[in-house]
């Protein structure tokens, strides 16, 4: 009987806020555009009976998302900004992430503190103070101009560039974490045994550094893409009108036209994609556990 | 005469392939190594043998190059090697770890050293399987490391570092992780394989059995300073030192005074109330001074009647019985205290043993039994 309730309540958790909402999110995506409070129908009515309840229903929203190519224009986009965007954390990430793992034992828990420390500030505010660094009046240009390095301010603001700051920069310790762990664990006598063997550091570095943090490496770029690709917050504040990204055309389906069903549409599409990385990533952390058996 | 033993360390001539000059090395305030000087010889079967933290890693870690000397030189075939990264010494470790890639087969754990040199495919894959044969691992060869038990990952680890051919091979603790049984059946398989590749093995070990049981000669180490560098038995019978006689298997130190007694002969006068003991030695000592007679508990003879020609006899109670199955070791005291030990061969079963509990006996040993030292 304990064992039942043990395993009742992640079961619970996940069909209370995962499996409901979401049901409710795809019958809304079933539903027809309608001027009325909610704005869809149909609405469930006792007196009708579930049977004419469900013949209403259509997959007519999911067929105008193939017919206007903004969607699958602004899914592509998103998925090429959060490659990208992945890929730049992880160039980023990693040398932080190795030299922590470098750093004297007593200075580590100080430069994890520094890493997660951003996290204690209201992420909002955070994207707000990079418009205020990015923009042509902003302290980059400022520095830039200042030093000589250039004579007219760089536009950065508004677009691509600046949602590829914006992203790495916030993602930043979802790859630093991942990789670190892997990199502490990484035991110091095999680089050695590496280079006893004939390998420069260099060499070392590719044929045992890199493939043993491989895991972190997974793990990292997965926690990071998968948030990005959905990311609206970032491309809406720091991105110009060019940056077009799911997140971003969720929103307008929802707030600017009110049109719920075709957005829930969207969110179901988005879901679907992300279930794909969502569960190679859940196959690396299993392959990894048993690997450490 | 050709002599048929190996024994370079006695021949003037011989050029030792590694030699240590003068070297110490400290990290920050600590010295770990103080201003040692050592020769080993091709084909030798070396150990360094010592208590943890007495610098014997260190010694392994320079020779490696993982370490720089702070001062003197380190000589590998009369070079100096300090200039030397440790991917280009001719020289291999085996990690007390084993240090095995965990991504790699355990072919592919063998054949890393081999790709690094770019050596023709064929002969990286004849090599790796001269090695597999060597260890007798061919079955395995396909496995991770995490698939194969502790006795074959020290096989494994073994194989890769005797794979590029070293002129020396390093063996930090390298049975360390084995248990005893395992650990004495590699023992003897590590020499057969030192012996059939003739290359140099250096081992640092603190178990002593394992130093005396494979090595030609041991250098016993203590506090970065080498206290004697000798032959197993020369190490067993004519300690140099308290230290190493103590260090090195089981022993009775009997402090006194020393008076000459004849030549070579002096007479120890241990204790109040107790007859003179009579040891020989060649280590000179001046009247009156103070010495200590080591002696192995199984030179000392224990009996029930006082032997009539034994030229140390002293009397006791039997306190303590340690059987070890082949052998007993008696704990005796005498009447001042002093507890010496005397350890004899069970030819005979338990239930007919002659000696037991509070039972008086005497113990005697010879002129000759033990060694006279200084400190």
């Amino acid at each position: 009987m304990r064992r039942f309730f043990l395993i009742a309540i992640p079961y619970a958790w996940l069909t209370v806020l995962f499996l409901v909402p979401f049901a409710i999110v795809f019958k809304i995506s079933l539903s027809d555009y309608a001027v009325s409070i909610p704005p869809y129908v149909p609405q469930f009515d006792w007196a009708e009976g579930i049977m004419a309840f469900i013949r209403e229903l259509d997959f007519e929203n999911f067929i105008f998302l193939t017919e206007d190519d903004l969607y699958w224009k602004a899914y592509l986009s998103s998925l090429k900004i959060a490659v990208t965007a992945t890929f730049l954390t992880l160039c980023v990430g990693y040398p932080i992430a190795y030299g922590m793992a470098r750093a004297p034992e007593e200075w580590r828990p100080t430069l994890m503190m520094l890493v997660i420390l951003p996290f204690w500030t209201s992420f909002l505010i955070r994207v707000y103070a990079w418009m205020g660094i990015l923009s042509n009046e902003g302290y980059l240009n400022q520095i830039l101009l200042w030093t000589g390095i250039i004579n007219e301010p760089l536009t950065i603001l508004n677009t691509n560039t600046a949602v590829y700051i914006g992203i790495v920069y916030t993602y930043l310790p979802f790859m630093i974490l991942p990789v670190y762990s892997a990199l502490d664990r990484l035991d110091g006598s095999l680089i050695e045994a590496a280079e006893d063997l004939g390998c420069s550091r260099a060499q070392a570095f590719w044929l045992v550094t890199i493939p043993l943090s491989r895991p972190g490496i997974i793990a990292g770029c997965f926690l990071v893409f998968i948030p990005t690709l959905g990311e609206f917050v970032i491309p809406s504040l720091l991105g110009g009108s060019g940056t077009l990204m799911i997140g971003k055309v969720l929103w307008e389906e929802f707030f600017s036209n009110r049109d719920w069903p075709v957005a829930s549409a969207v969110a179901v599409i988005l879901l679907l994609i992300l279930v794909i990385p969502i569960v190679l990533f859940q196959r690396n952390q299993q392959k990894q556990a048993e690997a450490e058996q | 005469m050709q002599s048929s033993k190996f024994a370079p360390w006695d021949d003037p001539d011989a050029k030792p392939l590694i030699r240590f000059k003068n070297v110490t090395k400290r990290f920050g305030e600590f010295t770990a190594i103080d201003n040692l000087t050592l020769d080993i010889y091709e084909r030798e079967f070396f150990a360094l043998l010592g208590p943890s933290g007495c610098g014997k890693t260190t010694m392994m870690r320079m020779l490696a190059g993982f370490e720089s000397p702070t001062e003197g030189v380190i000589e590998l075939a009369g070079q100096d090697i300090a200039p030397v990264p440790p991917n280009k010494r001719a020289v291999n470790m085996m990690f007390q770890s084993y240090a095995l890639f965990p991504h790699l087969s355990v072919w592919d754990n063998i054949a890393f050293g081999l790709r690094r040199d770019s050596m023709p495919k064929r002969d990286v894959e004849d090599r790796v399987e001269e090695m597999l044969r060597l260890v007798r691992l061919e079955k395995f060869a396909k496995r991770k490391p995490h698939q194969i038990s502790g006795g074959q990952r020290q096989r494994v680890a073994l194989a890769r570092s005797l794979a590029k051919a070293p002129k020396l091979l390093l063996l930090d603790e390298p049975l360390g992780a084995l248990d005893k049984k395992l650990r004495q059946d590699t023992q003897f398989e590590l020499m057969d394989i030192q012996e059939k590749t003739g290359t140099t093995f250096v081992i640092v070990t603190h178990d002593q059995e394992e130093a005396m049981t494979v090595a030609s000669r041991v250098a016993v180490m203590d506090q970065g300073q080498l206290m004697q560098v000798s032959t197993p038995d020369r190490i067993y019978e004519t300690p140099n030192s308290v230290y190493v006689a103590d260090f090195i298997g089981d022993v009775n130190i009997i402090q006194g005074r020393a008076t000459q007694d004849g030549e070579e002969t002096y007479r120890i006068d241990w204790a109040e109330g107790q007859k003179p003991l009579t040891a020989k030695s060649s280590n000179v000592f001046s009247a009156g001074q103070t010495c200590h007679l080591a002696i192995r508990p199984e030179k000392v003879a224990i009996t029930a009647e006082r032997p009539e020609d034994a030229a140390n006899a002293v009397q006791g109670r039997v306190h303590d019985i340690a059987y070890l199955g082949n052998l007993s070791t008696y704990h005796v005291e005498l009447s001042n205290g002093t507890i010496i030990k005397a350890q004899t061969s069970n030819t005979r079963r338990i239930s007919r043993r002659t000696f037991t509990w509070e039972d008086t006996v005497w113990l005697s040993w010879t002129a000759t039994a033990g060694v006279l030292l200084a400190n």
